[in-house]
């Protein structure tokens, strides 16, 4: 660990020329992953810019009926928000499903989307890593991967995307707002994140030295009725072996609108556009459901150890489906 | 001679419970201490080599940084028969993440750093880490723990076996477990010209104390070892561990005291875990289920530096009737963290393999599992031929069934459901050695009346400190108040570890003598305690010596209820029931957190925990709490104890059998035979991980679409 310079910020044209200020320096949200990286020697920062007092802890409705949320919106306030829990539940309940409570009531939004991978050798200075230091290789391909990537990975990096929050809003169309010293900018979330390709460093398409301001959630009936179920090996406190956002409307025995997100099978939150294809205008049926998993999990490439993923979230999707599709029926 | 005991057996609350909650109880590294120096190691990065450079100019650099020790300029430590005490003192590195080097320096901050910017080279050489059933290094220990036999036999196995109208054969695996208690070993270290003081993370002063003496060859009487609170152990600290000697060598040089608390990712490597096990166990019964030959055969490993065999199969040696047994411990030498004891070594991994086979037996049979066990119930202890000297496992397993509900309990297989939950329940055995170990205590009676009772205990959170007060007032007939009871210093009557279940016993025994003996010479006196005071020692050697031959151990059932989800693979405990016939139990309130600690740990082996080796680097691949799973509130149900009393003459003045580690044994075959009764699906092979589970439930759903 290097010493580092700790500044606050209370404006975001401040934060953005702080930063700016130091090509070594980094935004500090919570801590909760930035602290530890730093501790494992991962992250080397020269100077931490802390941005929990800028004006972004607020979540207010927009006017076209969605929800912009503040940066800097605690993960804990961010489940406990009345809309929230009324217009996206999925969302409340997957933040409620990660990490515990007392790492909720630091986390930050901006930061939980740009938390780093948990795999172990990430971490560990003392062995290889692309992801780390790009060129030296991925020893999790041979070695300890049963909680890795089984869809959008490459020989590269095989690494999974940890956070819940981000299936629920990546299921819901969410748009990520930034500002830079050239002024504010929008990323929506399903161009966020990098594919990983040769280059699993590079995480985000965010330009370097942006600052997240928020999330904005386009207005979404559908959400109304989702559902995020989170599969762990302990029953609290353990990152998702695999995770689903859904969402769903159906009307005769017809769907006329689903969202479905899958956590912890890729380098991000994996929206399933394929089988969200198949299934609009299909049936509501536990065989439509499985037709359209087994399609969307057509492309999953498995390793040795976490080859159970694939059968994990095909019985997801039609669970979970079926589950809304009696409470929207009932 | 019949005694009242108002004390004994009274639920008294822990007397230091309230420095604990407000934070006053002082851990190892919690003292402060004047012109303190901290130090930080660095762990080998190869599984297998030779340092060939240590490069500290970059870390010293930094004026903070006192000292860089690595074996090129540590002090010299006299040869011990412990290897993993060596620490910095040649070239060699044994495993990944053996001590390379030790950065001292005024700070915390500045020592961590000073560790990160050591480089060291390696020439490294291949490794071999991986224990297989045919691994080309096995070879039969000469005992498997202190004392015990390697392999037993009785009558002819093989024959009747070979005949037997019902035959098991199955092979049943436990995977490495960390130990991780909360507080990680840590010490403070003092020299004071050839005197050092320590105070240390362990479970026993005693033992510490002589090996840090034997180590820095020193008299014992010039080294005083501190471990007044403890927090966890699980047998991690019963020896001394290296972290210790490194404080103290790094005292030693830069010349002041030194703190050294492990971080986290560094235990898994250096302070001890229970090693994998591979069980084959064969079973040849009649189709009433009497067993008629019982094979045990463990394989196990230990590292370049030793380490602990696991006696995994010495279970089979006690528990069943079986005219014809064979139990033997087979070991491999790997490139692996050195193996110690974790909570009922042997007894924990071995009750796995064994109940679980019990169970697969009854089912083979059709026998209920608790009337199977009831069947082969012996009436001496099978390996020894020596009566009991108490045994109520059948009581047991009668007053589960009644209070778990057994009898409701339909035997088929996978046959009740709650949507897409399979629910089941199933039924272990417990039992664990009574053990005791020859301490020593003192007595003193002062003029105003109070009472001070000494002996080098370790009260490691079990609530020791306690339970010691309660006898120590009984034995003097004087209420709680009088009596103070100081443990936690090697400067204080030696005495055993806090291990294998014995401390109460062991302590407990002397300090009663102390106590009886003190309480005779007072009334002799009329009552009137001397101006000086009145002194008794008492040690209980040859009290242990003139014991008579018997087989001495604690039994117990457990009871678990699963519910195993069919769409994800999870599995969760619903209820557990234990009950326990563990001697006289003492302390009702400290014992049942025994018994419920035992069993939340048994559960986490069943479910959650296992460390996995890394083929490529040889170390564990978790080094965390956020990765190596302990059970969270959320995965534990409520948790039934009971136990049944027993009057048991042969044991020691109280009454007492250890309860310490019987609660983790057993329990996770009764939750893996849950599973078992849920699912139709045989876990043969822990942790019961959705990855295990998902896919014979995809198999059975398409099978039978529901
Ligand atoms: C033991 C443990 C268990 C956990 N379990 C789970 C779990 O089950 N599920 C889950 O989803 N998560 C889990 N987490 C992760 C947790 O959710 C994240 O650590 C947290 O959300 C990160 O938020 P933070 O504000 O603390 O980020 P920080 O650690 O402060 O920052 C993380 C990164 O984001 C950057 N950053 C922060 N804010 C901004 C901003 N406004 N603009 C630009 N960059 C920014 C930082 O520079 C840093 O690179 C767990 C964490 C721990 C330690
Ligand atoms: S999976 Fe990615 S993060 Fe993990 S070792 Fe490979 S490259 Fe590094």
């Amino acid at each position: 660990m290097r010493e580092f310079g700790y500044q606050r910020v209370f404006d975001v044209p401040g934060a953005v020329a702080l930063l700016g200020t130091d090509p070594e320096a980094r935004f500090l949200g919570g801590g909760t992953n930035l602290v530890d990286l730093m501790k494992a020697g991962v992250e080397r920062p020269a100077l931490l810019v802390d941005v929990t007092e800028l004006p972004l802890g607020r979540i207010e409705a927009t006017a076209d009926g969605g929800l912009r949320i503040g940066a800097t919106v605690t993960n804990s306030d961010l489940a406990a928000d009345p809309q929230v829990r009324r217009h996206y539940p999925a969302l409340a309940q997957a933040v409620l499903a990660g990490a515990s409570g007392q790492l909720r009531n630091m986390a930050t939004i901006g930061g939980n989307l740009l938390q780093r991978t948990r795999c172990g050798y990430f971490a560990d200075l003392t062995k290889p890593c692309n992801k780390r230091v790009p060129g030296s290789g991925c020893p999790a391909i041979e070695g300890e991967h049963h909680n890795h990537a089984i869809l959008g990975a490459s020989e590269h990096c095989v690494a999974v995307h940890p956070s819940d929050m981000g299936v629920a809003l990546t299921a819901f169309d969410a748009v990520v707002s930034y500002e830079t010293a050239d002024g504010p900018g929008e990323l929506p979330l399903a161009e966020f994140y990098l594919p990983v390709g040769d280059t699993p460093h590079l995480e985000t398409a965010l330009p370097s030295g942006a600052l997240i301001t928020g999330i904005t959630l386009p207005p979404n009936p559908v959400a109304a009725v989702s559902r995020y179920r989170k599969v762990r090996e302990r029953a609290s406190y353990a990152f998702a072996i695999g995770s689903i956002a859904a969402a769903l409307d159906v009307r005769d025995g017809l769907v006329r609108e689903v969202r479905l997100a899958f956590g912890a099978v890729a380098s991000r939150p994996w929206r399933a556009r394929e089988a969200e294809r198949l299934l609009t205008g299909g049936p509501a049926s536990a065989e439509a459901f499985a037709a359209a998993a087994d399609a969307e999990l057509a492309a999953a490439e498995t390793l040795p150890h976490n080859a159970y993923k694939v059968t994990l979230m095909r019985n997801l999707v039609v669970a979970v489906l079926t589950e809304l599709t009696e409470e929207a029926t009932r | 001679m019949t005694t009242t005991r108002p004390l004994l057996g009274s639920p008294m609350t822990r007397l230091e419970g309230r420095e604990k909650v407000t934070g006053t109880a002082r851990y190892a590294v919690d003292y402060p201490v004047d012109r303190v120096a901290y130090a930080w190691p660095v762990p080998a990065a190869v599984a297998r080599g030779e340092i060939t450079a240590v490069d500290a100019t970059a870390a010293l650099a930094d004026p903070a940084v006192l000292a860089v020790l690595s074996y090129e300029n540590a002090p010299r430590l006299h040869d011990t028969d412990d290897r993993t005490l060596a620490v910095l003192q040649s070239p060699h590195i044994a495993h990944r993440g053996q001590f390379a080097a030790l950065a001292v320096a005024t700070s915390l901050e500045a020592a961590r750093g000073a560790a990160a910017a050591i480089r060291v080279a390696y020439a490294p050489e291949p490794h071999d880490v991986i224990l297989t059933r045919d691994h080309p290094g096995l070879y039969k220990p000469d005992e498997v723990d202190e004392g015990m036999p390697t392999d037993r036999e009785h009558g002819d196995f093989d024959t009747v076996y070979a005949r037997a109208q019902v035959r098991l054969d199955a092979v049943y695996e436990t995977p490495p477990l960390h130990n991780h208690p909360l507080e990680p070993h840590a010490a403070t270290a003092m020299w004071d010209g050839d005197d050092l003081t320590v105070y240390d993370s362990n479970q026993g002063a005693t033992a510490v104390q002589h090996v840090l003496a034997e180590l820095f060859g020193l008299a014992t009487g010039k080294i005083h070892v501190i471990n007044e609170h403890v927090g966890g152990g699980f047998g991690s600290k019963g020896t001394a561990r290296p972290h210790v000697v490194l404080a103290a060598m790094a005292a030693r040089v830069v010349r002041r005291p030194v703190k050294l608390a492990l971080p986290r990712n560094q235990l898994a490597a250096v302070t001890g875990h229970r090693s994998p096990t591979i069980q084959r166990i064969r079973i040849g019964a009649d189709t009433e289920g009497h067993v008629q030959a019982l094979a045990h055969e463990v394989t196990t490993q230990i590292s370049a530096l030793d380490g602990f065999v696991e006696p995994a199969a010495v279970v089979s040696r006690v528990m069943y009737a079986a005219p014809n047994s064979r139990t033997t411990h087979r070991v491999t030498r790997l490139d692996v963290p050195t193996p110690s004891w974790m909570r009922a070594p042997g007894e924990c991994p071995g009750m796995f393999a064994l109940e679980s086979a019990m169970d697969e037996l009854a089912i083979a049979c059709g026998v209920d599992p608790i009337e199977l066990r009831v069947r082969n119930e012996p009436t001496v202890e099978p390996d020894s031929g020596l009566p009991f000297s108490s045994r109520h496992l059948v009581e047991c397993l009668r007053e589960g069934t009644r209070r778990f509900g057994w009898h409701d309990r339909d035997p088929r297989i996978a046959g009740k459901h709650e949507g897409r939950l399979l629910i089941g329940s199933g039924v272990a055995a417990s039992t664990y050695p009574v053990y005791v170990m020859a301490s020593h205590a003192e007595a003193h009676a002062g003029p105003d009346g109070s009472y001070e009772v000494h002996v080098s205990a370790s009260d490691i959170g079990t609530g020791a400190r306690t339970v010691l007060t309660q006898i120590a007032a009984d034995a003097l007939g004087v209420p709680l108040d009088r009596v103070r009871v100081r443990v936690g210093s090697s400067d204080l009557p030696p005495a055993s570890v806090a291990g294998a279940s014995s401390g109460t016993a062991s302590w407990g025994w002397p300090v009663h003598k102390a106590c009886t003996e003190l309480r005779q010479r007072l009334e002799a006196l009329g009552h009137s305690v001397p101006e000086q005071g009145l002194t008794v020692a008492a040690d209980i050697a040859e009290d242990l010596d003139d014991r008579e031959d018997y087989a001495r151990h604690a039994f117990g059932a457990q009871f678990a209820e699963v519910q195993v989800d069919t769409v994800t693979g999870e599995t969760r405990v619903r209820r557990l029931l234990g009950v326990f016939a563990a001697g006289r139990i003492l302390n009702p309130r400290t014992a049942r957190s025994q018994f419920i600690g035992g069993m939340t740990m048994g559960l986490g082996m069943a479910l959650l925990e296992g460390s996995t080796m890394d083929p490529a680097f040889g170390d564990y691949a978790e080094r965390d709490l956020a990765s190596y799973h302990v059970p969270a509130c959320a995965d534990v149900p409520e948790i039934d104890v009971h136990w049944i009393e027993e009057e048991d003459p042969q044991l020691n003045p109280m009454g007492s059998k250890g309860i310490g580690e019987i609660g983790i044994v057993g329990t996770a075959a009764a939750i893996a035979n849950a599973v078992h009764h849920a699912t139709g699906v045989r876990i043969r092979a822990l942790p019961i991980h959705p990855a295990v589970l998902m896919p014979p439930l995809a198999g059975a759903r398409q099978a039978s679409p529901s």
